[in-house]
């Protein structure tokens, strides 16, 4: 160990942390804190003090005590799969690794629910329940790897969310630990709980108001038919308003998925999904029901999709050609990071009938800035994931890309969306909040944090600004999608 | 009309004078809850009309004493609704009143309740300050949710003024079979139907009849009616049925005797199957009227990880079940952080909030 740059306050909390938990639970030293320094968003490294890596909930409740004791922050961390730095480490702070509780604890299929550990990989949960005809529905694109404990933390979405709602929607129960190590049961089994849906403020609260050590999930019986429709654009608008007519039209499709040019060819070199190359845009619309209903809705569709101007249409009903049409789509991402040394991958939420209009904004900015974009996103709920192509090594190219960025989000909520859809404030969207958020608001989150952490030492710096930081940044609070003195240009 | 700036005055004036204020609407639910410890009233009824409403976008966000009925219809005339299926108390009843109390109806385990179906509020915290929470867009990470905080805080937290409310197509036909079934076969049969991917959109039980309402397209029910068992309802008659049960219209809730609504885990065994009882939300919710003392409901409930809440009675002192430590503190802190004067609707939950 490298005491010597520990504070003697952190030398006496290391010591006490080794004689409090097994050995193996501890990770300290530059070396094997190295694969903790980051989250998803690799661009902000940090090394935390220590990490530690509890295995119950007994543990967790010991490292928290201690913490308060010698008045130590901790940073949770579930899978590190976070874009927002959420789980970034913090100086001086304890790294609180939950992946070890990686059990799950109980299906009950009488009541269609799983209680698990935080650990446990959201596709996991799918994959224990499938035999029995049933699944998780929250579906982030990195469910392979991210943890059900991090989705709370997120308020997590994914392709499904449109139909079947985000984790808000589908956890039913959460055990937490509040900063001092005491135990809180928040919602139930019940419909209702007494007192206030503390349960709904807690998921997405991205680890400031306590550690998730038990989730009880809401399992949905796995719907009997899938068709998954792909159609073609010659235009990106025309596919934009293709969005709108399907749900105009009270279509509400279990997915509805857009690509733009340079997305849809990265895909294509990557995988071969037999996306149509020469489109300026595709969408993939995904429609689940019983046999009979879908003859009628994939028809609707296929209607609406034709008058609002597709060049083709693929429909797939056999679940290899389904698989083969969402491969595209969920390897689109690292298909676009082989088109550039580095991409910084944004998510923001607009109004569905602004999309056109916002994508068009976007294309012209990428022109003037030189920063290529790809686009490939939830357009059902308005969610956008511009993919900003950048090269690190290239000298500004951070900055710019950075900056390019946080305009996309000011234009989000200058059209009336958030700067955040599933991704988190973390610690990149702090400024964007200040644009979000009115110095009242803020404050009223802070004060929300100080109900539930009194000392501050949950994953301390994030999510929600400080009035000072937004003081001088001077950002300029859009009050209810209209901007103080509009004929001004910004940026 | 917008009286954002008198609501204001009044709550600021409030704040300044320390002097609870009792917030009000149509007053179709001053059955439910606390009597408020306030002689001064806010009086939301004036604060009406529809904001802003986009078929296509999904949502429509509306002033908080908008009267339900008026909400309802407007929506119908876009064929769009409100899925949760809101109660409605009376001709006043407001959409403020409906999700300060929390209220959905039949269809709420199978669309959601009312907070899944909140998306942001324009609120005024204690000390009158004019807030935002959430948004109009499906999905919005950005700071904590506040928003679904506020649903069921009963004006506690804050005074509703605007709320976002996710709305969808009305479905396109409905059909609802009744079969003779006891409690106990009741809860079975309404677990089966829970488990498979049908459109189940409400379920009840009372007298003896188990009754189960399917919500799609003509083709989806057309297929289904082959497997479900039971007597097919009228149309016109079931539609009745569905609204007097979400309103508490039925004669069941118009007896003298206090009414209890239990909440438990879906399939929960009959419990004290000897009072008058009935069903909703897949066995979820057990209305029980009787004779029964409320210490022996409390306990029943709770040895069934169940709660009981008074719903209506006469000596409403303490109709919410108590909270436990650690959490009973917690709420009394959330109360401070927005309400530190304790001047909306304090007592109204609980005494100390």
């Amino acid at each position: 160990m490298e005491e010597s740059t520990h504070t003697p306050a952190e030398q006496d909390f290391l010591r006490a942390l080794a004689a409090a938990l097994p050995a193996e639970r501890v990770r300290s030293g530059r070396e094997s804190l190295q694969p903790y320094e980051c989250d998803g968003l690799s661009v902000l490294r940090e090394l935390p003090l220590c990490v530690v890596l509890p295995q119950d909930r007994e543990e967790v409740q010991t490292l928290l005590r201690l913490c308060r004791q010698y008045q130590i922050p901790v940073v949770p961390r579930g899978a590190g799969t976070g874009l927002s730095g959420g789980a970034r480490p913090v100086a001086g702070a304890v790294l609180l690794s939950l992946a070890r509780m990686n059990r799950i604890l109980d299906i009950d299929l009488e009541n269609r629910t799983a209680r698990v550990q935080p650990g446990v990989r959201n596709l996991a949960i799918s994959q224990a329940v499938r035999p029995f005809g049933f699944y998780y529905a929250p579906d982030p694109s990195s469910q392979i790897a991210c943890s059900i404990g991090g989705n709370v933390a997120e308020n997590s979405g994914g392709v499904h969310c449109l139909k079947y709602g985000l984790t808000v929607h589908n956890v039913l129960a959460l055990e937490v630990l509040t900063a001092d190590g005491e135990v809180l049961h928040l919602g139930g089994l019940t419909p209702e709980v007494p007192g206030y849906d503390l349960l709904a403020l807690f998921i997405g609260s991205e680890g400031l108001l306590g550690i998730v050590v038990e989730v009880t999930v809401r399992l949905l019986p796995v719907p009997e038919n899938t068709v998954v429709l792909l159609a073609a654009f010659a235009e990106l608008g025309l596919a934009a308003d293709a969005v709108s007519a399907i749900i105009a039209a009270g279509i509400i499709p279990a997915g509805l998925e857009m690509m733009d040019r340079l997305a849809i060819q990265a895909a294509e070199d990557f995988v071969h999904a037999g996306y149509p190359r020469d489109a300026a845009a595709i969408l993939l619309c995904e429609l689940d029901g019983s046999a009979e209903e879908l003859v009628e809705r994939v028809a609707l569709v296929e209607e609406i999709l034709r008058r609002q101007g597709a060049d083709s249409i693929r429909v797939a009903r056999d679940p290899d050609t389904r698989a083969l049409l969402w491969k595209g789509r969920k390897a689109a991402f690292p298909a676009v990071g082989r088109m550039a040394p580095d991409y910084y991958c944004m998510d923001g939420t607009i109004p569905r009938g602004r999309l056109a209009e916002v994508l068009e904004r976007i294309a012209r900015w990428s022109e003037e800035i030189g920063l290529a974009v790809a686009n490939v996103f939830h357009a059902g709920d308005g969610n956008l994931h511009p993919l900003i192509l950048y090269d690190a090594n290239a000298a500004g190219q951070i900055a710019a890309a950075e900056s390019f960025g946080q305009r996309i989000l000011a234009l989000c909520v200058e059209v009336g969306g958030s700067i955040t859809g599933e991704h988190g404030v973390g610690v990149e969207k702090l400024d964007s909040m200040c644009v979000q958020f009115s110095a009242a608001e803020l404050e009223t989150m802070h004060r929300i944090k100080g109900a539930f952490d009194p000392e501050g030492r949950l994953n301390p710096g994030k999510a929600v600004p400080t009035l000072h930081r937004c003081a001088e940044l001077g950002a300029m609070h859009v009050h209810g999608g209209v901007l103080p003195f509009p004929e001004l240009e910004r940026f | 009309m917008d009286i954002t700036g008198r609501l204001q005055e009044q709550v600021q004036d409030a704040y300044a004078a320390q002097r609870p204020l009792r917030i009000r609407a149509g007053t179709t639910k001053s059955f439910y809850g606390r009597p408020v410890d306030a002689d001064a009233e806010l009086d939301l009824r004036e604060h009406s009309g529809i904001v802003d409403y986009q078929p296509a976008e999904l949502y429509v966000t509306v002033r908080a004493g908008t009267r339900l009925r008026e909400l309802q219809e407007t929506l119908a005339g876009q064929s769009q609704t409100l899925a949760f299926e809101p109660p409605c108390h009376g001709e006043d009843s407001t959409i403020g009143g409906v999700v300060a109390c929390g209220f959905s109806g039949p269809a709420r385990p199978y669309a959601g309740s009312a907070r899944d179906h909140l998306l942001g509020v324009r609120i005024l915290d204690g000390r009158g300050q004019d807030l935002r929470f959430g948004g109009h867009v499906m999905k919005n990470v950005a700071g904590y949710d506040l928003s679904r905080l506020m649903v069921g805080a009963q004006g506690s937290l804050g005074v509703l003024l605007e709320l976002s409310l996710k709305v969808l197509p009305l479905p396109a036909r409905h059909m609802t079979f009744v079969q003779e079934r006891q409690m106990a076969a009741a809860i079975k049969e309404l677990q089966r139907w829970e488990a498979q991917p049908v459109p189940l959109s409400a379920s009840a039980w009372m007298d003896g009849q188990l009754y189960l309402r399917f919500s799609g397209a003509e083709s989806v029910l057309a297929g289904l009616r082959a497997c479900v068992d039971g007597d097919l309802f009228l149309p016109d008659e079931a539609t009745r049925f569905w609204a007097q049960l979400r309103d508490q219209q039925l004669p069941f809730f118009a007896s003298g005797s206090p009414l209890w609504r239990l909440a438990l885990p879906t399939g929960t065994q009959p419990v004290l199957s000897e009072l008058p009882q009935v069903l909703e939300w897949g066995g979820s919710i057990r209305w029980l009227r009787g004779d029964a003392s409320a210490e022996e409901i409390r306990a029943q409930t709770a040895s069934r990880n169940g709660y009981a809440i008074q719903y209506r009675g006469e000596s409403n002192s303490q109709p919410f079940p108590p909270l436990p430590e650690p959490l009973r503190t917690l709420h009394g802190r959330v109360k401070d952080a927005m309400d530190p004067r304790h001047i909306l609707n304090p007592g109204r939950l609980y005494t100390d909030l």
